[in-house]
């Protein structure tokens, strides 16, 4: 398998004096936060903390109290990012192969079928084009999404959580598929799971505290996708996930 | 016709109604028996046909009229927000005033003729159809709408490919209450006043005290109404073949 052919994108996504209200407290407050171009940047935090909010600032999907979201070449980022949820969001009406091809339809362009079936036989997918999204498995259906997201071609890719509905084993096998897929892409991994940070992520952060701050950049050795049975991951993981058992003894 | 139960119920109403006129014996122009309305069903089959094609386009011009209608109405509130305030509550308060009473009004601006029928019927099922289909459009999953913002979906497409195909299920449900209720529109117009029809047959041979007749048409009626439901039940199951009907037929 040879990795999706996207070009490298020469901008990051910068969130500057970013502040964010929920109700009358602060999610976050003059936040600055960076996601550098080509690399996977993987957020952890403990539930409710706002990382999917941040996610969704930056998709544009939820407006800024205060503060931006540029990107560093001054274009606008909206039109060149893809979006990917923890449920897949497959329409239960459509085939795979048109589930896939959404994003242009909805956008008034020609699908390219050709690029789709491509798509699918990397996700392992091509025996199920036609099928209806009911009829696939869980792992299926986020392969399918997967695809849908990479049709969608955009040098920014943002992930909410797209693998913790599966169960362990197919989990790690959809981490190497999109890690090998999205490779090159400027991609922000929100998840709560420390290991899936260690494999995919070039750089990892945690998100803590009411209002939120983003500290502890971690930038493992090696490119991803890491092995699993790499020791120095193992340990790595083990002092992430003191770290966020920390945090949660504090808000206790 | 695999499935006996549908015919043995039949039966079983049949005998019920043939004891019921035997123990009491009650004269034939109050209650005839079954057997000589199904004589006069045979003899007067010609007379049964015209009529029931009268009632039969009411009806279902009626449907066609009402789904039109109805459907734009939806549409409309669920496009132009402003116009949802402004016709929601005159939906309702149109739902107030007593079809019935209304009746003999209809007849009276639209004639005897086939208008005031269709009329009727369109009055019946606006409300079922309207309701139905703008709650379906207003309750599209959150997180398609989400995908399709991210993908630079128009308004337009998003109506077309997201919200129209998710409200299906819910304009099923509408459209089945309002294929039930059409007749009842029909034959209360034509009881009304009108010239023709199962209703126009069913009033006149009542006041001749041709009871077997009047049970004869009612019989008719009844097929129609039947006829008409089901196949719209099944038509709306096999456009939809996506949405489960999990309340799965119990074993015979």
């Amino acid at each position: 398998m040879h990795p999706a052919s996207a070009p490298q994108p020469d901008f990051d996504v910068a969130v500057r004096h970013a502040s964010l209200r929920y109700g009358r407290a602060f999610l976050i407050q003059d936040l600055d936060f960076v996601l550098p171009g080509g690399h996977c940047t993987c957020l952890l935090g403990p539930s409710g903390v706002g990382k999917s909010s941040l996610l969704r600032v930056i998709a544009g999907l939820e407006p800024l109290d205060r503060g931006e979201v540029a990107c560093t070449d001054g274009r606008p980022l909206a039109g060149r990012l893809a979006w990917m949820s923890q449920r897949d969001d497959l329409l239960p009406w459509l085939q795979v192969i048109d589930n896939v091809t959404l994003g242009a339809r909805l956008r008034g362009e020609r699908a390219d079928r050709a690029k789709a079936l491509d798509l699918l036989e990397r996700a392992g997918l091509l025996a199920q084009r036609d099928q209806l999204p009911a009829t696939l498995s869980g792992g299926q259906r986020q392969r399918a999404a997967l695809a849908r997201t990479l049709m969608e071609d955009r040098p920014v890719v943002l992930m909410d959580e797209p693998f913790s509905a599966l169960d362990a084993i197919t989990r790690a096998r959809l981490q190497v598929l999109a890690a090998t897929l999205l490779a090159g892409r400027t991609v922000f991994l929100v998840t709560h799971d420390p290991l899936e940070a260690l494999r995919l992520g070039h750089r990892i952060q945690v998100m803590t505290g009411h209002p939120a701050r983003i500290e502890g950049t971690i930038e493992p050795a090696g490119p991803p996708p890491r092995d699993l049975h790499d020791p120095a991951l193992l340990a790595r993981q083990g002092d992430l996930l003191a770290q966020l058992a920390d945090v949660r003894d504090d808000a206790a | 016709m695999s499935n006996p139960r549908p015919l043995l119920i039949l039966l079983g109403l049949l005998l019920l109604w043939q004891g019921l006129v035997w123990i009491t014996e009650v004269p034939a122009f109050l209650l005839p028996p079954p057997t000589a309305v199904a004589s006069r069903l045979a003899s007067a089959a010609p007379l049964l046909l015209d009529h029931a094609q009268v009632t039969l386009l009411e009806i279902l011009l009626g449907l066609l009229g009402g789904v039109l209608i109805g459907g734009t109405s939806a549409l409309l509130m669920a496009l132009l927000p402003p116009v949802q305030p402004w016709l929601l509550p005159i939906l309702v308060l149109g739902q107030t005033i007593p079809v019935f009473a209304l009746a003999p009004l209809l007849v009276l601006w639209f004639g005897y003729g086939l208008a005031s029928k269709v009329a009727m019927a369109i009055l019946i099922i606006y409300f079922p159809v309207t309701a139905a289909l703008f709650d379906g459009l207003r309750r599209t999953d959150p997180g398609w709408l989400d995908l399709a913002r991210t993908m630079g979906a128009t308004r337009w497409r998003t109506l077309y490919h997201l919200r129209l195909p998710a409200a299906l299920p819910a304009f099923g449900s509408g459209l089945r209450i309002a294929t039930a209720v059409a007749p009842i529109g029909a034959v209360v117009g034509e009881w009304v006043g009108s010239s023709g029809g199962l209703g126009y047959l069913m009033l006149h041979a009542n006041a001749r005290l041709q009871i077997d007749l009047m049970f004869a048409a009612l019989i008719v009626l009844m097929a129609i109404a039947l006829a008409l439901y089901v196949a719209v039940d099944r038509l709306l199951v096999r456009a939809m073949p996506w949405a489960p009907l999990t309340l799965t037929r119990a074993q015979p």
